[in-house]
């Protein structure tokens, strides 16, 4: 923190940075996915309607997080940061719909 | 900044999981209530706000390169995308004003205890008649609708707010110079944003069309 032109450098060591050309693969696949989500929920499939559309969500997301984020490029601690709120997440509403589907299901 | 975004998930886990379980409960009303939502304006903002998380990430790339002239670029265009997302929005909830769907006093029942009533929308799903105290539910999917959506654009509102905070910033300079922590760190809370959508969008446009 001494001279403010170190910082740059420490930064690019530390960092890594990503090209455009992956944002721009990433942006392409997405928009591609979007239009699967779309076509897909046209097609009658019973219960994999949702299952399918919720599958293709959580592909844009590790997308959205791993590259737009760059998670895929951060530390450790980072990786743990994000792997630990979604295990908390999964399993904090996991519960909460484990209860519910156990107690008179049906006859409220 | 991830703590800050675990602690969004968090909230917004609140209401999913409050949709997902009312979903269940009360299912004929909340497949008829999303019949009355339009796929094409849905789809349209996917795409305008997934276009905007690559321009956010064009701008965190550009201030890493200290290249300014295209940060200023990548910030006004994810601030203009930002605002045509709002403005479907718009579009979308007048609609619902205008047919009487926004939960409260003025609250209609009238597409779904007689969806030939609503010939839009009739013509597409030919839905059945709903009984009274089903049909009072779909109440309860505007509801989640107008909370899960409000709260996700309030959060577009206050992104593009500081959007246009930084744009002057960055036509000044500031973030060219190496210290890229900030626009870094706004570049993490909208693609948050854009991954709500990701999950409102098929969660109450989608899943509902074959019942």
């Amino acid at each position: 923190m001494t001279d403010p032109h170190d910082m740059p450098e420490q930064h690019e060591r530390e960092h890594h940075v990503v090209s455009p050309k992956i944002y721009l693969a990433i942006v392409c696949v997405l928009l591609v996915l979007t239009a699967t989500t779309v076509g897909a929920s046209y097609v009658e499939m019973g219960v994999f309607n949702p299952i399918v559309a919720l599958g293709i969500a959580v592909l844009k997301m590790m997308l959205v997080v791993l590259f737009f984020m760059h998670v895929k490029y951060s530390t450790k601690l980072t990786k743990l940061t994000v792997g630990a709120g979604i295990f908390t997440f999964l399993i904090l509403v996991g519960m909460t719909l484990a209860d519910y589907v156990t107690r008179a299901w049906g006859r409220w | 900044m991830w703590l800050f975004l675990l602690t969004e998930i968090m909230f917004f886990g609140g209401l999913f999981t409050a949709y997902l379980i009312y979903r269940n409960w009360y299912y004929p009303a909340f497949v008829e209530a999303s019949h009355q939502l339009q796929i094409g304006w849905g789809t349209g903002n996917t795409a305008v706000l997934i276009t905007s998380s690559f321009t956010m990430a064009m701008g965190v790339w550009s201030a890493e390169m200290r290249k300014k002239g295209a940060l200023v670029l990548s910030l006004v265009l994810t601030f203009i995308l930002g605002l045509v997302f709002l403005g479907i929005k718009t579009i979308e909830y007048h609609e619902k004003w205008e047919k009487h769907h926004v939960p409260g006093l003025h609250y209609s029942m009238q597409s779904f205890l007689n969806p030939a009533s609503d010939p839009e929308v009739y013509n597409e799903y030919h839905d059945k008649p709903l009984a009274p105290d089903m049909a009072r539910h779909t109440e309860l999917y505007f509801f989640l609708y107008f909370a899960m959506t409000g709260m996700h654009a309030l959060h577009m509102i206050i992104g593009i707010a500081i959007l246009g905070f930084m744009i002057f910033r960055a036509q000044a300079g500031a973030y060219t110079t190496g210290h890229v922590t900030f626009v870094e760190n706004f570049g993490l809370y909208w693609h948050f944003v854009d991954i709500i959508w990701i999950y409102l969008f098929p969660l109450l446009y989608l899943i509902s069309r074959h019942q």
